[in-house]
């Protein structure tokens, strides 16, 4: 029988990313499915009296709070997930993959001797084992997996998942809770939260958090909630019909249009790399926009790549992406052909300017 | 100031991302099609961690970097012929299966025990830099567990910067939501970066360096432990390259304006 813990931290104002409800609605289904499965959550934060109070349907709730635990940290996080676990006696723990647990929980695994999966995209019961779902080798295969090591921790892919409904919280500000498409009456009762003291050594404390920094970029381009995706490509960067290259130009149309159409911004890894090559290269373009194969694959309903060119590895960086269209002077182009939902063929340049006029006359 | 570091990357193959992959279902494992046959690469962000390591012990007098890596001894070699001419470095090898689905537990547990066998280590000077996921697993775990089982307590995850201060700490930029940076500062070594993309470019091949590396890298791959993977535990009940093809509308001789139009639409809908 498994004892399941579903884990989250808190933010910075007490209350849990959306990607923590999407775990929990994993955690949930799984203890639903999953015969003779308990389920408790694990709460990590300065005070998570507030998140806790956020969550229903749980049996137990247990947190680990304090001011070192308010801070993304390796060794504080490690620690108190690990207790965590042991306290709860979880043999499967779900939690987001959120950039702070992916640092951490790889760690408490190990430390507990237990079995790690991140990015996972499905979680079920087929039969008494637990299955998960993740993608492998840059998300160009997908494959599902069960392990009889115990504890085992799945991590949920950022939107893969549902939110979970929430229970009202009345000492969290409203608009920082997730949207809820159900009412929170569907699961009464909450379990009372559970403090879980961890003391920290002097050498767990040896790194201190400065803060978080903008990235060396002109203007705000990553929009990881944003409905659209806006991909940019090498094109924008060549030499267009007047035998001239046009860089200033692409970066207007490009801004104007993430700005107008509240998009977020990827690169193909060539358009990135133009930095490092010396060649001329959009200001505010930089590794942390790249997708597909070396770079990210964010998850946005809709994707419109410009001037993108290549084949299946390169094509990655959508592989998330439900609506898919693309702009290309190529027919051809790998890109587009038997990705795209629809290709434009047709100068980028000339269609963006458009879009942008549409756009702007609409605002 | 610092005695120089002693930074050891773990990083390893992958199959030439150029390449089509197909997955086989059968024995202990899925595996790759031809996997044995398949061209193969220096992990991308692990060769950024690499890189970012030779940058800075060449900025650090005293410092040594060295390559663990874990991938069948022939493969491996052919992936030394051109890895060592890029930086200087000592090979750790160990001889096994580069398989994205092999077990981040017991991989982690091989390159650790390795890490500790290395002859003149000074685990007080470690530098533990990886690649923030490989691109064969993709988990982005491995770093982290050989850290834990080192008994580093001080990591870090997605790096883009490491500094080393005038006092001796260290500043590293993490990657976190929403394109920024999470900054933090470590009293020094030893620590663990799994390395971005970082800032550095792939630097140019250097026959000098090539010839110097490869009198230590070729008795190193004679040398290799093999690093057995068992996988014991691990049910696999499905490995396949998902159905993608889409049936792709080509929209042609129409003007700016009709297609601009259309995409509003598409947008806003």
């Amino acid at each position: 029988m498994d004892k399941i813990l579903f884990l989250a931290h808190a933010e910075a104002d007490g209350t849990l990313p959306k990607a923590a409800y999407e775990a929990l609605t994993a955690a949930k289904n799984l203890a639903r499915d999953l015969k003779g499965a308990t389920l408790a959550a694990g709460l990590i934060g300065a005070d998570v009296a507030a998140a806790a109070n956020t969550l229903t349907g749980i049996e137990r709730v247990l947190g680990v709070s304090g001011a070192e635990f308010a801070v993304s940290r390796y060794a504080s996080d490690v620690a108190a997930a690990a207790t965590l676990v042991e306290k709860s006696a979880a043999t499967i723990v779900v939690a987001p993959a959120t950039p702070r647990f992916c640092r951490a929980l790889p760690g408490a695994a190990a430390r507990l001797d237990g079995r790690i999966e991140t990015q996972v995209t499905a979680l079920f019961a087929e039969g008494d084992a637990v299955v998960g779902e993740r993608w492998f080798y840059r998300q160009r295969m997908v494959a599902k997996l069960s392990r009889s090591q115990r504890p085992w921790f799945l991590l949920t892919s950022p939107g893969a998942f549902e939110p979970a409904p929430t229970a009202p919280a009345p000492t969290a500000p409203a608009s920082t809770a997730p949207s809820t498409t159900e009412p929170s009456t569907t699961e009464p009762g909450k379990a009372s939260l559970e403090d879980v003291a961890v003391d920290l050594t002097v050498a767990e404390l040896r790194t201190r958090v400065t803060g978080i920094e903008a990235a060396t970029t002109e203007a705000q381009t990553i929009r990881p909630d944003a409905e659209t995706l806006l991909v940019a490509g090498a094109g924008w960067t060549k030499k267009q019909k007047d035998g001239a290259t046009h860089v200033k130009d692409a970066e207007r149309l490009i801004l104007g249009f993430l700005e107008l159409a509240r998009a977020s911004l990827g690169s193909s890894k060539s358009l990135v790399d133009q930095s490092s090559e010396g060649a001329e290269v959009m200001s505010f373009m930089s590794h942390l926009n790249q997708v597909g194969q070396t770079g990210s694959t964010p998850r946005h309903r809709k994707g419109l790549a410009t001037c993108c060119h290549g084949e299946e590895p390169h094509v990655v960086g959508w592989r998330f992406i439900s609506e898919r269209r693309a702009i290309n002077l190529d027919e051809t182009c790998g890109w587009a052909q038997g990705k795209a939902d629809v290709l434009y063929v047709a100068d980028a340049f000339e269609v963006m300017a458009k879009v942008n006029e549409l756009l702007a006359a609409d605002a | 100031m610092t005695d120089g570091f002693h930074i050891v990357v773990c990083g390893s193959l992958v199959p030439d991302p150029i390449q089509t992959l197909e997955p086989v279902l059968g024995g202990d494992r899925p595996a790759l099609k031809n996997e044995a046959m398949l061209p193969s690469v220096l992990d991308p962000w692990a060769g950024h961690a690499l890189y970012e390591a030779a940058h800075l012990a060449a900025q650090t007098p005293g410092s040594k970097v060295w390559l663990v890596s874990l991938g069948p001894k022939a493969q491996l070699q052919q992936l030394m012929m051109r890895v060592a001419q890029k930086v200087p470095l000592e090979l750790v090898a160990l001889d096994g299966s580069a398989s994205g689905f092999t077990d981040s537990f017991e991989v982690a547990a091989a390159l650790a025990a390795a890490i500790e066998a290395i002859d003149g280590l000074d685990r007080s000077r470690l530098l533990l830099f990886g690649g923030c996921a490989s691109a064969s697993r993709d988990a982005g775990v491995t770093v982290q567990m050989v850290g834990e089982r080192l008994g580093i307590h001080d990591q870090f995850f997605g790096v883009d910067e490491l500094k080393v201060l005038d006092d001796g700490s260290i500043r590293v930029l993490e990657r976190v939501e929403g394109g920024r940076y999470l900054a933090s500062v470590c009293e020094g070594p030893p620590l663990v970066a799994a390395w971005a993309t970082g800032s550095l470019p792939e630097p140019p091949n250097s026959p000098q360096v090539g010839m110097q590396n490869m009198r230590t890298i070729m008795p190193a791959l004679a040398q290799a432990k093999s690093a057995p993977l068992g996988g014991v535990g691990t049910t696999w009940w499905a490995a396949e390259v998902p159905q993608q093809r889409r049936e792709t509308r080509v929209v042609k001789d129409s003007s700016a304006d009709e297609i601009a139009q259309e995409i509003v639409t598409w947008i806003k809908g």
